[in-house]
């Protein structure tokens, strides 16, 4: 296992915004490997670029400098219709809010992600159910969001993520919202989705117990990463 | 699922907004439906117009009539197959606001001229048999419920006195463009009573309808007709029917042209209503739209999220609309049936109802789409927190 490469990363990566003529370095020289199958935490306080590095990871922003290489892919040297093709089947989104779109069933939400693979009518249908079985909410499958409570949702958001089998999950406080018996569901669904599926999470969180679950916890300071 | 049903749900996200929008348009396109249809039916006289008729008049005005005994010089220009002539009566019937269309003519060769004009046999015959018998459209005649044998006196106007005729006939038209609320009748009735009371105005015509072999020679056959009669007493104008119905309805071209220009902008009008809707749905939906991106959508997916909302809206308002034309279209024609004897809703009308409609549905999209397709995906899931 140690022989395998990182599934995810990162070199000399820096990233700043600019605010007019002023420039806001928020990213300075980050360097992270993530090794496949790993539940990764990302902490800090709040404003020291934990969402803009995730971003930048998932392929939704762009870095100043440096390479974020994903499932042996260098990312930083994708067009924005590559990054659209390569996040479609490369990676799975987990909101704080959830972000479900309120006038498609549970079950329509999950099967979103696939309208963009080559999988038939019935292919989708058969992926989507067996994805809200994982979460556990196939008897919610014809529900709107809006008739869901929160943990529920962020089920169903889990399940939209996991759909299309991406080489990792990316979760930007995805209990920030919920309350602690919800917070602890979706966690031990986390951790389920790890230990069972194999899958990658790459997690931030503000939320000690969330950090608990994972393997290894990253502290995010000003732009600096530290281990913990 | 697929995305066209996502269209379809998210154009009654705001179920109220939704219906006032395509209320909106329905009505629009209706008040453009009516509005283009006024304009028709003014054109429709000359629609009606015959290319292989001419009609001559007294070059200096229409109100100056021409001699009777031009009949037979007419005649015999190359060219002529019939000659028709007739007046403008100008008569009322009982109340001014009666007001139907009332010519004199011969009938003879009238009906000859006129196919389009159509009067069972029998009743051409009893027309032509009765001096002081009349033929009236069908729809005149439903409107004060005459039949045939009906005694019925118009006020003379320009031929003074009261004047009695008998209905011989009732004619329908050939096709749709056809006036069913004129009356006519017979020349020889006016003329001779004219010759008892007024001599001088006797033997005397307001127009000459002229019937030509083809249209290629009409030209020809109105320059001869102008010829024949330069420098005399009554020099004449002669021009195709459709020229003379042009300077007929051009006298009122500035209605027209402020028409045509409300109809337009009653569509401007819709386009900032959709256009708002659009610009106001937009904006709720950046971060879904961010979302969506995010899940890999491209660009050509949120336009047609945006285009297929926008239109399918515009449309839905766009079909209403142009089925309430019709009955709307008929309501108004009955009422306004003296000025406008053919008020018929065009297929041409219909077509711009729909090329207004996509117009709108589509230009209403263009801002909103523009800058969903822009955001930064980072920068729209922001927004949520
Ligand atoms: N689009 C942007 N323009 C300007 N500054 C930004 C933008 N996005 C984030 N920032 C700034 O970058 C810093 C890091 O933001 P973020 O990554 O969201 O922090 P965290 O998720 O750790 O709270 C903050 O100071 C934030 O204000
Ligand atoms: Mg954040």
């Amino acid at each position: 296992m140690e022989n395998k490469p990182p599934i995810v990363s990162i070199n000399n990566l820096f990233k700043s915004y600019r605010r007019g003529h002023q420039v806001l370095p928020v990213l300075e020289d980050i360097n992270l490997d993530i090794a496949d199958g790993e539940f990764l935490a990302l902490m800090g306080p709040s404003g020291s670029g934990k969402s803009t590095l995730l971003n930048l990871i998932a392929g939704i922003d762009k870095a100043d400098s440096g390479s974020i290489s994903v499932g042996g892919i260098d990312i930083t040297h994708l067009s924005e219709t590559e990054l659209a093709l390569w996040r479609s089947n490369s990676i799975g989104f987990i909101f704080q809010f959830y972000n479900l779109i309120p006038v498609l069933t549970a079950f329509e939400n999950v099967e979103l992600p696939l309208i963009l693979t080559g999988l038939t009518k019935k292919e989708r249908k058969e992926h989507a159910e067996a994805t809200l079985q994982i979460v556990n909410l196939t008897d919610r499958m014809d529900h709107y969001p809006g008739q869901l409570s929160g943990g529920q949702q962020q089920r169903v958001a889990i399940a939209r993520a996991i759909v299309t089998d991406p080489l990792i999950l990316v979760a930007d406080e995805p209990t920030g919202d919920l309350d602690r018996v919800s917070a602890k569901e979706i966690l031990e669904l986390m951790e389920r989705l790890v230990h069972e599926l194999g899958k990658t999470i790459i997690m931030v969180t503000h939320d000690p117990r969330a950090a608990e679950k994972a393997h290894v916890i990253k502290h995010l300071d000003k732009g600096v990463l530290n281990n913990v | 699922m697929h995305l066209i049903k996502l269209i379809f749900k998210n154009s009654f996200r705001h179920k109220l907004r939704t219906f006032l929008t395509i209320l909106g348009i329905a009505i629009a396109i209706l008040a453009f439906g009516l509005l283009r249809t006024v304009v028709s039916a003014w054109y429709a006289g000359v629609e009606a117009s015959s290319a292989t008729r001419l009609v001559t008049r007294n070059s200096i005005s229409l109100v100056f009539p021409l001699p009777l005994s031009y009949k037979d010089k007419i005649r015999q220009i190359p060219g002529v197959k019939i000659v028709s002539y007739g007046n403008w009566f100008g008569g009322v019937y009982i109340d001014e606001k009666n007001f139907f269309p009332n010519f004199t003519i011969d009938p003879k060769s009238y009906i000859a001229l006129y196919p389009e004009i159509v009067l069972p046999a029998d009743q051409q015959a009893a027309f032509i048999r009765d001096r002081k018998g009349f033929v009236a459209g069908r729809k005149l005649a439903a409107r004060f419920g005459w039949k045939i044998g009906d005694i019925v006196t118009l006020k003379g106007t320009i031929f003074p006195g009261d004047w009695e005729f008998v209905m011989r006939g009732i004619y329908k038209g050939r096709d749709k463009t056809v006036d069913e609320t004129q009356f006519f009748f017979s020349w020889d009735y006016l003329n001779e009573s004219l010759k008892k009371t007024m001599p001088a105005r006797a033997d005397q015509v307001g127009f000459y309808m002229i019937g030509v072999t083809s249209p290629s020679v009409a030209a020809d056959v109105a320059a001869a007709i102008d010829k024949t009669f330069k420098n005399s007493l009554a020099e004449t104008l002669t021009e195709t029917e459709k020229a003379f119905q042009m300077g007929f309805v051009s006298m009122s071209e500035a209605i027209v042209v402020a028409i045509q220009l409300v109809s337009f902008v009653v569509i401007i009008i819709i386009l900032a209503v959709v256009a708002n809707t659009m610009a106001m749905t937009a904006r709720e939906r950046f971060v879904e739209y961010a979302v969506f991106k995010t899940l890999g959508f491209g660009k050509w997916h949120i336009a047609l999220l945006i285009f297929g909302e926008s239109l399918f809206i515009t449309m839905t308002g766009c079909v209403i609309g142009m089925i309430l034309t019709f009955p709307s279209a008929k309501a108004f024609g009955n009422e306004m049936s003296t000025f406008f004897p053919i008020f018929n809703v065009s297929t041409e009308t219909l077509y711009l109802d729909i090329a207004a409609s996509v117009f709108v549905g589509t230009a209403s999209a263009v801002i909103p789409t523009w800058r969903a397709i822009n955001i930064r995906i980072a920068d729209g899931l922001r927004r949520i927190g």
